[in-house]
């Protein structure tokens, strides 16, 4: 019997304890919202928040979780009552299929938790693993700095700004 | 009468000595240059150079991370304390924009900074004693040509007495030789090339010898493996005791892609140097090859180390919560069948250079980081394990890939070597 704790809700699960996270928040507990994109870690579509980390859902067996809190896309709002970054990730359209959406968000969660004021740069590296097939990182980023109150038009070192939303 | 004398000579004594000592560390300024004009230099010398800085891995070391190649401020942990490596582009103010062609050869060959103080042996001077003065040059016209970059080094923060940096000028008479490179006529000129190479520019001793407790390569040992960055640094004389031993082709290409499919992917600080080679002409990895796998030592490697424990145990206890992990957490790309196993000649994890080690030091070191995206072309990408697996964990997983894939005994304690490399990380 495994104990997991997911969005603060305790659950008691016969399972076997090499079952990856994102298996059992699926198929087990039906939290569709991470999803599962290549198994090998390398997107981030699963990513969820262990503790205070984000990681990749799909390579973290069950029973690794032990009595760490579990939080995912469903524990920050609901369609009704979007939460911060949700609202933030509607009102700027960041999601073209949306398949790497939840992924994002949880990543992003975990950044703002620790740094409610990260800078660009912290935002941009700390949001590195995680990819978006259609290529709206502009909006998510966009989206993101909303929240953490970056400035949208500051130019970096990395990209040009004037593409952004097209 | 007697005893004054005997001051007289002691006070006498006492000021030679001083006057030896402010000798032997005192080197002079050489006077600050107008940075030359890119056009000073010819292009194809500038070209030559930046095949010799890149077989001199300058770029590994002089490039923080994250930062602009060769701007430095890249933080180097040893025993004495931490060193940041400087800027090498042609700034003025915070790089070498204001050094001669003189000043550069006499640090490279001697340790020694345009403005006389002494570098500290951190930077491979005691190898670069044996670079031809025309791969000097050229390397001098390729750094002096790129963009200048105003960035100052965080200052080192070494244990007392060895800030006083003329201190330095002892240890350069312990272990500054000034050998230069004579050519063996019994050898080809390949293994010559490679030899110039190996032990002079690519300065590979550096980080594949132990040192002696005053951060000099213990003599005798050169190439016997070592410890850089928090990495094991694998002995390059010991590659024919290699379960497959290493072949000609397997070092080149492990050194031009970063991944042998019989030893495994680099990773830490030859990831990097893997990336230089990839940039020079195949001859020059073909001759360095050519030249490592002639200085392997006779006999078998030797696994009876203190860190490896009991031969039976095999940590009993770790390897059935290891398999439950490892199912999970590595199987979907190490596992029998799996992509990274059936694509690309990925290397199984019973080859595996750091499955086999004496200590489980760089598969934690990879489980703990992973290995980042870099090159397009041939990815080794692993993700990083740290926060999302416990110590616990992860010591399970290494008892249980050494119990599964290797031949080689147990490790011992690999739940405190997963504990103290974390906290050795935390330090960097």
């Amino acid at each position: 019997m495994i104990q997991l704790t997911v969005n603060d809700k305790s659950h008691s699960l016969e399972i076997d304890p090499s079952m990856p996270l994102l298996y059992v928040l699926r198929n087990k507990l039906e939290l569709n919202g991470a999803k599962f994109g290549c198994g090998l870690g390398q997107c981030g579509a699963c990513t969820v928040i262990v503790g205070d980390r984000p990681v990749f859902s799909c390579l973290l067996p069950v029973s690794a979780v032990g009595s760490r809190n579990v939080r995912t896309i469903e524990g920050l709002g609901t369609a009704d009552k979007p939460g911060a970054l949700q609202t933030a990730f509607i009102k700027h359209q960041a999601a073209q299929c949306g398949y790497c959406i939840a992924g994002m968000i949880m990543r992003a969660q975990a950044l703002l938790d620790k740094n409610p004021h990260p800078s660009e740069e912290e935002l941009r590296s700390h949001m590195e693993p995680n990819l978006c097939r259609c290529s709206t990182h502009m909006r998510i980023l966009a989206a993101i700095r909303d929240v953490a109150g970056i400035r949208q038009d500051v130019p970096t070192n990395h990209s040009p700004q004037s593409s952004e939303g097209d | 009468m007697g005893r004054r004398a005997l001051l007289i000579l002691a006070v006498l004594v006492l000021v030679s000595i001083c006057a030896l000592a402010a000798a032997i560390m005192y080197e002079p300024a050489y006077a600050p240059i107008e940075l030359p004009k890119q056009a000073s230099f010819d292009a194809s010398i500038r070209a030559r150079g930046a095949r010799v800085v890149a077989l001199g891995d300058c770029a590994v070391c002089h490039t923080a991370q994250g930062g602009k190649p060769f701007a430095g401020g890249l933080p180097l942990l040893t025993p004495f304390g931490t060193i940041y490596a400087t800027n090498i582009t042609p700034d003025n103010e915070t790089g070498i924009g204001s050094w001669s062609l003189e000043a550069f050869s006499r640090a490279l060959r001697k340790g020694i900074s345009r403005d006389g103080h002494q570098l500290y042996p951190a930077f491979p001077y005691i190898h670069f004693t044996r670079i031809p003065d025309q791969d000097i040059a050229a390397a001098y016209a390729y750094l002096m040509s790129r963009d200048p970059i105003h960035a100052t080094a965080p200052h080192n923060k070494l244990i007392f007495p060895l800030n006083f940096r003329p201190l330095v000028a002892f240890w350069n008479l312990l272990f500054l030789k000034d050998e230069r490179f004579t050519s063996d006529p019994r050898q080809s000129p390949e293994w010559n090339r490679g030899k110039l190479l190996v032990d002079g520019l690519g300065h590979c001793a550096a980080c594949h010898s132990p040192l002696n407790l005053i951060g000099g390569e213990k003599t005798g040992h050169a190439f016997d493996g070592g410890l850089i960055d928090g990495w094991d640094a694998y002995p390059l004389n010991q590659l024919a005791h290699a379960d497959i031993p290493w072949t000609k082709d397997q070092l080149v290409t492990y050194l031009r892609t970063g991944v042998a499919s019989e030893h495994g992917g680099a990773a830490g600080p030859m990831l990097p140097v893997t990336r230089d080679l990839a940039t020079v002409p195949e001859e020059d990895v073909q001759a360095i090859a050519q030249y490592i796998l002639s200085i392997q030592k006779p006999g078998s490697s030797n696994d009876t180390t203190a860190t490896v424990a009991g031969n039976d145990n095999r940590n009993a206890r770790n390897i059935s919560p290891g398999t439950v992990m490892f199912a999970a957490a590595c199987a979907s790309c190490h596992g029998e069948g799996s992509p990274m196993q059936s694509i690309g000649n990925r290397p199984a994890l019973s080859v595996s250079t750091a499955v086999n080690a004496k200590t489980p030091r760089n598969m934690i070191q990879m489980m703990l980081g992973g290995i980042s995206w870099h090159q397009a072309e041939r990815v080794n990408y692993m993700p990083a394990f740290e926060g999302s697996l416990t110590e616990t964990q992860m010591a399970d997983i290494v008892a249980y890939v050494r119990a599964t894939y290797s031949k080689k005994p147990a490790w011992a304690q690999p739940e405190k070597m997963v504990s103290d490399i974390s906290k050795e990380n935390a330090q960097r």
